[in-house]
């Protein structure tokens, strides 16, 4: 049996048995919901469904509903594909990266942050596929053989390269958080009563047994799973980030972007994550498995990453003015100084400034502190990705063509709608999935729970 | 009468010295159920480690192989285009941008391979019905299934004093 370090704080906390692990986690599929999910249900899906009908007026009208212009020709539609692509980082690196480190504290918060990631990427899918503004040719970007000669899309293209980062990231992702489903839907599964849940548990578990050499499967699964998923995050994000490096834009144009979009990705998922699960660990009763201890350790990832990031705005500003290019430096000082600046101070203020606060541990470990600076970040990056994009747009190498950015109520519509979509999403997870990854959380039970680490 | 005799125990360190008891004695055990991975069980019931890590790694190498004939034949072979003048005569010259969609299959189809394969191998599929001898073995109990064609050589009563001794919480058959 293995055992910890007494210093190191419990990640279970209370009197838990095996036992009480499955029931604490399955108390919310098997009950009724309350009052308070109705109410937050009902008004996400009313978002979703003004989000849904902007989508489908974008489909119809074209994007000329939007408020682009010839000048900002890319606007809300690729910030809002990067925030939540950046949003859907968090979970993959939670189960993959920190199963590599075999930090046991993920394994209270894998499986939510591996459904937030989900839902963020298909929020972010949806962008590119409605910015072609003919949906229906979305097949196009597959090297399908076709009447055209046969004529290919180009991989030299980092859109294309796009294509397949996402389509990967999200496809693997699925299935690494499926393998870690399958398990768990069969304790539910053995435990229904009502035949309608135990004939639909039956299938999602697929018919798992849990006997001696499956979970020897498993475990080996999931390493390999995360030894691949752990480059693919690093990777799909640097290759969004490459969607504007390898341009030639003032401002887009930097060496600098796949590693500071990265920590950026890292950042927002991990601050989507806290806020998400903070109101969780209260709704659902979990307080004894998402301690303060796990929201003190994304606080750290969140001002290490946070830190990243601001490192790597200061030296954008620097090699702007120290190259002696005067389209990057202008592109720089307009940023900060330009029509949009209150944009950029948003960005700096949020990403850089509050979340330093963290450096302190009272803050650290409170939560209602973690929850509003979570927020904060979340603005802050949505912001970054506005700045990026816009101020690097909006003013033209000639002058008489510079512009702003309006966006319409279709912009706003669809931008608010995918934030709904998102939070119908999770909550219809938090009622039917398990919300914790609870038999792995038993594996550690016996060297990370407050009643058996008081034993030794 | 039934195939199989069970023991099922409530703490999975007590079903591990079961487990190691039970051998002593010459009985052979066929399977052993549980709610999470039980570490250290499969040098006690003498299972080998899975290979799947070698499928995982054959199907990333056909699709490495796959993604660099692919944009060979698109981009060098069929319909070469100049494209901001980058190269492209030969697969070498272009090869640095065809990397990141290189990498991507290879972990496409490396991951969902292997997944694949776990999920044949382990029976688990749609439409698939569990086989756990106990519901409680995916909760808080561990079960040790004993065959009765494997251990011909021994009567019920032989097994069933020898499983008493282990302390499990029930005995049944099925």
């Amino acid at each position: 049996m293995q055992r910890e370090s007494a210093i190191r704080e419990p990640l279970i906390l209370g009197d838990k048995s095996y036992h009480d692990i499955t029931e604490d986690v399955c108390a919310p599929v098997e009950g009724k919901a309350n009052k308070y999910w109705y109410i937050v249900f009902s008004i996400s899906v009313m978002v979703a469904l003004w989000g849904v009908g902007c989508i489908l007026y974008t489909i119809g009208r074209g994007i000329g509903t939007w408020g682009l212009n010839t000048t900002v020709d890319w606007a809300w539609d690729i910030t809002n594909f990067v925030w939540w692509v950046g949003i859907g980082h968090a979970g993959t690196l939670i189960s993959a990266v920190l199963l590599l480190f075999r930090q046991k504290w993920r394994m209270a918060i894998n499986r939510s942050a591996e459904a937030m990631t989900i839902f963020a990427v298909i929020m972010a899918a949806l962008f590119p596929g409605i910015h072609m503004g003919r949906i229906w040719m979305a097949y196009w970007v597959f090297p399908l053989p076709n009447q055209f000669g046969s004529l290919w899309v180009n991989f030299n293209s980092p859109l294309l390269w796009d294509v397949f980062a996402i389509s990967t990231y999200f496809s693997v992702s699925l299935v690494f958080w499926y393998i870690g489903l399958i398990p768990d839907f069969a304790t539910i599964r053995d435990r229904a009563v009502k035949p309608i849940s135990k004939m639909a548990y039956s299938v999602l578990s697929f018919g798992w047994t849990g006997n001696a050499k499956a979970w020897i499967r498993f475990e080996e699964v999931s390493l390999v799973l995360a030894g691949l998923a752990t480059p693919l995050v690093f990777s799909v994000h640097s290759i969004v980030s490459m969607d504007f490096a390898t341009s030639v834009i003032p401002g887009w144009h930097t060496t600098i972007f796949p590693p500071y979009f990265v920590a950026g990705a890292i950042f927002s998922g991990f601050a989507m994550v806290q806020t998400l699960l903070l109101i969780a660990r209260k709704v659902l009763s979990l307080e004894s498995y998402i301690t303060v201890q796990h929201a003190e350790y994304m606080n750290i990832v969140i001002v290490i990453t946070g830190s990243m990031v601001g490192v790597a705005y200061l030296s954008e500003l620097f090699i702007s003015w120290y190259s002696g290019v005067e389209y990057e430096g202008y592109a720089f000082m307009n940023r900060a100084t330009g029509p949009y600046w209150w944009a950029y101070w948003s960005m700096m203020t949020c990403n850089v400034i509050t979340p330093q606060l963290f450096w302190f541990k009272k803050i650290r470990r409170s939560l209602i502190a973690s929850f509003v600076l979570s927020i904060f970040v979340n603005i802050g990056m949505w912001f970054e990705r506005f700045v990026i994009i816009v101020t690097s747009l909006h003013r033209d190498y000639i002058p008489s063509s510079w512009s702003m950015f309006h966006p319409t109520f279709v912009d706003i519509g669809i931008f608010l709608g995918t934030i709904g979509i998102f939070f119908t999403l999770f909550l219809l997870f938090s009622r039917f999935f398990p919300v914790l990854a609870l038999n792995e959380l038993k594996s550690i039970l016996k060297s990370s729970g407050e009643n058996y680490k008081k034993q030794h | 009468m039934s195939k199989a005799i069970y023991a099922l125990y409530n703490d999975d360190e007590v079903m591990v010295d079961g487990a190691k008891s039970i051998l002593s004695k010459n009985i052979r055990i066929k399977d052993v159920y549980s709610p999470f991975p039980v570490h250290g069980l499969e040098n006690v019931l003498g299972i080998k480690w899975t290979r799947l890590a070698i499928t995982a790694f054959l199907y990333g190498l056909t699709a490495l192989t796959l993604a660099l004939i692919g944009m060979w034949f698109f981009m060098i072979q069929d319909w070469p285009m100049n494209i901001g003048g980058k190269p492209n005569d030969f697969l070498y010259q272009n090869l640095p941008a065809f990397i990141p969609i290189t990498f991507e299959f290879t972990v496409l189809c490396a991951a969902h391979g292997m997944a694949i394969t776990y999920l044949i191998r382990n029976k688990t599929l749609p439409g698939m019905k569990a086989r756990n001898p106990h519901p409680r073995t995916t909760d808080d109990h561990f079960c040790i299934e004993i065959d009765r064609a494997e251990n011909a050589g021994m009567s019920d009563d032989e097994i069933r004093t020898v499983l008493q001794e282990t302390n499990p919480v029930e005995i049944f058959e099925k």
